[in-house]
C-alpha cells in the first residue's frame, strides 16, 4: 500500500471527523484525516468550547455581583474583556492540541489542506490553491460541517454585523446589541454580552424563543431572562439594517407593524448552512437534499458509492454530539462491526447555556400530541428542591412527557441551574427504553438537583412528594 | 457388643423417612457394601448399604414403617463370635441411652454421601433469561405478544422497542383486537376477522349476556387463531393398549409407603417425553431461518382453569422418574387452578399434552401451541374389542392423536415418534429404565 492509499479518508477534523478517524484507526484501518483549518473544527475552536469558556466568566461575574446574598463581600468588582477572551482562546488551543495528540497516538495521518472529491475513490488535497497530493480510498467520509447562514440585507460584515466568529473575540463590550435569532448560539451570546453590561435585544421570527424547545420551557426561560433585563421580540422579523458610523439601525416587522431600533452591534445567528461547495460533490455523484445538506442513509452513506457524510453537512440537528455519534456508526459499519444501528434522532439531547440553562431530549409536549400520543405530563419546580434552594438557584422546571399507553418516556425538558449536566440521565433512560416504573424505582441521591428528575416522573403519575 | 444400624440421613435436610423394605432378614450374613434396606424420602427411594460385616441379629423397625427418625436404631448386627444373647443388652442400651448412637455415627450414615445426590438441584434448572427492555415488554404485553417470540436486535440480542414494533408490523404477533387508540396497528391486522358485538346479526339472535374477554381469553384467541391460520397442521392417530400400563400403575401405587399417586396421564407424559428424546426431530420449533432442535423436553400440560386453560410445564420431563413427575404435575395443576403459577412455569414448553379422557372423549385434534412443533391429544381409556392373533379379545385402549407443524415435522418423522411412543406405552416397564 502506498502512502496515498488509505482504508478510510475523513475530510474535516471537527467533532465528527476527528472522532471517526480515531475510531477507524482503533479498528485497524489505515486512516487519513484532511483538515484545512483547525483540528477540532468549529465546535472546539469557534463554537461549543470557547463559548462555554466565555459563559463561565459571565457566570462567575454574575455570582460576584450577588456575593452579598451568600454572606460574602466583593467590592469594586470588574472585568477585562481582553483577558476573558484570552482565556477562552487558551481553552480552545489546549483542546485542539489534545486532539492533535490523540490523532498522533492513534496513528491517523493528518493532511493539512483542503480535500476535494475527484470521483472514483480519489481525493485531491489543496493548500494555497495548489494540489499537493492526491489520496485514494474505498471509503471517503465528508465531515465538512456548516457555517453561519446569512439573509439578504442582513449579511455580516465582521465590523458592525457579527457572526459567532467576531462575537467570540470582542475587543470591547458593545453598549447595545441586537441578536437576530434565538437558537442556542444567539441566546448564549445575548446572555454573555448582557451580563457584562450590554443592552441586548433578541429578535426571533417564530413565536417562541429557542423554537426547538418545549414552549413551556422557552416561556419560562424567557421570563427569567427578562427579569434580569434581556429584551425579546418574538414573531418579529428584521427587515433591514442601516449601517452608519455611530451604529446600526434595524427595521423590525411584527405582523406588518414596523419599528426601528438603533444598536452598536448586531449578531446574526439565524442558523447554519452546510459546507458543500467546492468539494467535488457533483463530480463524485453525491446528491443533496432539498435543504442543501448531503443526503445520507441510516449508516451515513451518500448516493455515491464509497462516499459518506456525517455531522452538520449531513443535516440537522447540527450538534457536535450528533456528529460524533454518526462518525462512530459510519466507521463501525464500514469496518463490519456487529450491532451497529442507525442513529435515533429522538435520542439526541440539546443544551443551551443561557442563564438559566435549558436542556432537553425527545419530543416536546406539543410534538407528542401532534404525533397522536395520549400523554401524561409531569412537572417539578426548582422551588421544591432542597439542593436548588441551598445553591441559591430556585428558578427552574423539570418537565417529563410520557406515553400514557406504554409508559415510554417520550421527552424530557428542563430549565434551571446545571440542567445541561442532568439531561444525560433521561438520555440513558430513553436509550435503555425504561418506562415510568423503572424511573420511579431508581434511587436518586439526596440532596441533589437530580431528585427533581425523579419527582417530575412521579408527578406525571400523581405521586410527587415534595410539591 | 453388637453393631447398631441407625436410620441414615440420605440428604442434608432429611429428618425422617419411610423404611420401605428390608432386603435382609434376621440371621442373614452381610458383607460391607451389601444392600440391606430401602429408604424412601419425600424425594426419592434409596438403598442403604451395610458398612460392616456380620449377621443381622435383630430387625427393630419393621418394613413399611413411616416416619422413622434419622439416627433411630433400626437393626443390630452381630459381629463374628457374638450370639443372640448380646442383643438384649444392646437394645436396652439403645433405647435408654439414645446418645449411644453417637458411638458409631459413621455406620449407616456412611452410605449417605453416595446415596444422596443433592436431590433438588437438577430439577430447579430454569429457562434462559431473555433480555428485553422494559418498554419492549410493556408494548408486547399491551399487544398480547410474548417477548420470547420476538427476535432481539439490541446489545446481546436484547429485545427493544423497534423489535416489538417490527413484530407487530410484520404480523408476527397479529393482534386480533389491538387495544391501540392509534389507528395504525389496526391496518396491520386486516386478516384477523372478528365479529363486532354491534353486528346487526345479533339483533336477530336471542338475548345474551356479553362477558368481556379476559386477558387469558384474548391470548387464547390470538395465539390459537394465529396457529390455526398460519401453521400447516396434520394429524396422526393411533390406538394403544394400556392394560400393562394400568397393571404397573396399580402395582406402583399400592406399594407400601408410596408417597405418590401416579396417574395414567403421568405415564403418558413420561412416555411422550422419552419418545421425544428418542425421536428428537419431533422436539422442535419452526422459525423463519432455522428449525430449532431442543436439547431437552420441557413438557407443557394443558390444564383447564376457570375461564380458560393454561399449560404448566414440567422441565426436562424425560429425565424425571414417574414419582417425581406425578408429584410435580399434581403440584403444578393445583397451583394452576389457584392461579399461582409463576410465568416461567407456564411459558416456554417444547411440546404439549392435552388430555380429555376424563370426559369420555374418544379422540380429538388439538391446535398447536406456537412456537412448539407438536401437541398430543389423549382420549379416554376404554375397553374395546381388539383382534389378537386372529381372535377377538378385549383390551383397554386409548386413542392418541398427534398434531404436528408440517413446516418442521414431516409425516414419516411424526410416524416414527408415534411408533416409539406406542411401543413405550405398551411395554411400560421400559419407562422404568
Amino acid at each position: 500500500m502506498s502512502d496515498t492509499n488509505f482504508d478510510v479518508i475523513v475530510v474535516g477534523a471537527g467533532p465528527g471527523g476527528y472522532v471517526g478517524a480515531i475510531r477507524a484507526a482503533q479498528l485497524g484501518l489505515k486512516t487519513a484525516l484532511v483538515e484545512a483549518n483547525h483540528l477540532g473544527g468549529i465546535c472546539l475552536n469557534w463554537g461549543c468550547i470557547p463559548t462555554k469558556a466565555l459563559l463561565r466568566s459571565a457566570e462567575i461575574y454574575e455570582h460576584m455581583k450577588h456575593a452579598a446574598s451568600f454572606g460574602l463581600g466583593a467590592k469594586d468588582i470588574s472585568f477585562d474583556i481582553a483577558k476573558i477572551v484570552e482565556r477562552s482562546r487558551g481553552v480552545s488551543k489546549q483542546l485542539s492540541g489534545g486532539v492533535g495528540h490523540l490523532l498522533k497516538k492513534n496513528k491517523v495521518k493528518v493532511f493539512d489542506g483542503y480535500g476535494k472529491l475527484l470521483g472514483g475513490g480519489k481525493l485531491s488535497v489543496e493548500k494555497d490553491g495548489k494540489v499537493f497530493t492526491t489520496l485514494s480510498s474505498k471509503h471517503i467520509i465528508m465531515a465538512t460541517g456548516a457555517r453561519a447562514k446569512s439573509f439578504p440585507g442582513l449579511e455580516p460584515d465582521g465590523k458592525q454585523v457579527w457572526t459567532y466568529m467576531e462575537a467570540l473575540v470582542p475587543t470591547e463590550v458593545p453598549k447595545s446589541m441586537l441578536v437576530i435569532g434565538s437558537g442556542a448560539i444567539g441566546i448564549e451570546f445575548a446572555n454573555f454580552f448582557h451580563t457584562f453590561g450590554s443592552d441586548v435585544t433578541v429578535v426571533e421570527a417564530l413565536d417562541q424563543i429557542m423554537p426547538v424547545e418545549d414552549s413551556e420551557i422557552s416561556a419560562f426561560a424567557q421570563k427569567s431572562m427578562e427579569k434580569r433585563g434581556l429584551k425579546f421580540k418574538t414573531a418579529t422579523k428584521v427587515v433591514k439594517l442601516d449601517k452608519a458610523a455611530d451604529g446600526v439601525t434595524a427595521t423590525l416587522d411584527k405582523n406588518g407593524k414596523t419599528e426601528t431600533i438603533k444598536v452598536d452591534k448586531v449578531i446574526t445567528a439565524v442558523g447554519v448552512v452546510p459546507n458543500v461547495e467546492n468539494l467535488g460533490l457533483d463530480k463524485a455523484g453525491v446528491k443533496l437534499d432539498e435543504r442543501g445538506f448531503i443526503q445520507i442513509d441510516g449508516y451515513c452513506k451518500t448516493s455515491a458509492e464509497g462516499v459518506y457524510a456525517i455531522g452538520d453537512v449531513a443535516g440537522a440537528p447540527c450538534l457536535a454530539h450528533k456528529a460524533s455519534h454518526e462518525a462512530i456508526i459510519c466507521i463501525e459499519k464500514i469496518a463490519g462491526q456487529k450491532g451497529v444501528h442507525p442513529l435515533d434522532k429522538s435520542l439526541v439531547p440539546g443544551c443551551t447555556y443561557c442563564q438559566p440553562q435549558v436542556a432537553s431530549v425527545g419530543l416536546t409536549e406539543k410534538a407528542a400530541k401532534d404525533k397522536g400520543y395520549k400523554i401524561k405530563v409531569g412537572r417539578f419546580p426548582f422551588m421544591g428542591n432542597g439542593k436548588a434552594i441551598a445553591l441559591g438557584e430556585p428558578e427552574g422546571l423539570i418537565k417529563t412527557v410520557f406515553d400514557e399507553k406504554t409508559g415510554e418516556l417520550l421527552g424530557a425538558h428542563m430549565v434551571g441551574a446545571e440542567v445541561t449536566e442532568l439531561i444525560q440521565g433521561y438520555g440513558i433512560a430513553k436509550t435503555l427504553e425504561t418506562t415510568e416504573e423503572d424511573l420511579m424505582h431508581t434511587v436518586f441521591p439526596h440532596p441533589t438537583l437530580s431528585e427533581m428528575m425523579h419527582e417530575s416522573v412521579l408527578d406525571a403519575y400523581g405521586k410527587a412528594i415534595h410539591f | 457388643m453388637p453393631i447398631q444400624i441407625l436410620m441414615p440421613a440420605l440428604s442434608p435436610t432429611m429428618e425422617e423417612g419411610n423404611l420401605a423394605k428390608w432386603c435382609v432378614k434376621e440371621g442373614d450374613t452381610v458383607e460391607s457394601g451389601d444392600v440391606i434396606a430401602e429408604i424412601e424420602t419425600d424425594k426419592a427411594t434409596m438403598e442403604v448399604e451395610a458398612v460392616d460385616e456380620g449377621t443381622i441379629g435383630k430387625i427393630l423397625v419393621p418394613e413399611g414403617t413411616e416416619g422413622v427418625k434419622v439416627n433411630e436404631l433400626i437393626a443390630l448386627l452381630l459381629e463374628e463370635g457374638e450370639d443372640a444373647s448380646a442383643l438384649e443388652a444392646a437394645t436396652e442400651t439403645a433405647s435408654t441411652a439414645p446418645a449411644k448412637a453417637e458411638d458409631k455415627p459413621a455406620e449407616a450414615p456412611a452410605a449417605a454421601p453416595q446415596a444422596a445426590p443433592a436431590p433438588a438441584a437438577p430439577v430447579s434448572e430454569s429457562g434462559d433469561r431473555i433480555f428485553s427492555s422494559p418498554l419492549a415488554r410493556r408494548i408486547a404485553a399491551n399487544e398480547g405478544l410474548e417477548i420470547k417470540d420476538i427476535k432481539g436486535s439490541g446489545p446481546r440480542g436484547r429485545v427493544v422497542k423497534r423489535d416489538v414494533e417490527a413484530a407487530i408490523a410484520s404480523g408476527t404477533g397479529k393482534t386480533a383486537a389491538p387495544t391501540a387508540d392509534k389507528p395504525a396497528p389496526k391496518a396491520a391486522a386486516p386478516d384477523a376477522k372478528t365479529i363486532s358485538q354491534d353486528d346487526p346479526i345479533f339483533k336477530l339472535l336471542p338475548e345474551f349476556e356479553a362477558v368481556p374477554n379476559s386477558n387469558m381469553r384474548k391470548t387464547i384467541a390470538k395465539r390459537l387463531t394465529e396457529s390455526a391460520r398460519d401453521i400447516p397442521h396434520f394429524n396422526l392417530q393411533v390406538d394403544v393398549e394400556i392394560d400393562k400400563l394400568m397393571a404397573l400403575r396399580k402395582e406402583l401405587n399400592s406399594r407400601e409407603g408410596a408417597d405418590y399417586k401416579i396417574s395414567v396421564n403421568d405415564f403418558l407424559v413420561k412416555a411422550t417425553s422419552l419418545a421425544l428424546t428418542r425421536v428428537p426431530d419431533c422436539n422442535v420449533a419452526f422459525t423463519d431461518n432455522a428449525i430449532l432442535k431442543f436439547k431437552r423436553v420441557d413438557m407443557a400440560i394443558a390444564v383447564a382453569v376457570e375461564g380458560g386453560l393454561i399449560t404448566p410445564i414440567i422441565k426436562d420431563a424425560a429425565s424425571k422418574g414417574l414419582a417425581t413427575l406425578a408429584n410435580e404435575a399434581k403440584d403444578l395443576a393445583a397451583r394452576a387452578r389457584d392461579g399461582k403459577l409463576a410465568p416461567e412455569e407456564y411459558q416456554g414448553g417444547t411440546f404439549t399434552i392435552s388430555n380429555l379422557g376424563m370426559f369420555g372423549i374418544k379422540s380429538f385434534n388439538s391446535i398447536i401451541n406456537p412456537p412448539q412443533g407438536g401437541i398430543l391429544s389423549i382420549g379416554a381409556g376404554e375397553q374395546r374389542p381388539v383382534v389378537k392373533n386372529g381372535a377377538l379379545a378385549v383390551a383397554t385402549v386409548v386413542t392418541l392423536t398427534l398434531a404436528v407443524d408440517h413446516r418442521c415435522i414431516d409425516g414419516a418423522t411424526g410416524a416414527a415418534f408415534i411408533k416409539e411412543l406406542k411401543a413405550l406405552i405398551e411395554d411400560p416397564i421400559a419407562l422404568m429404565l
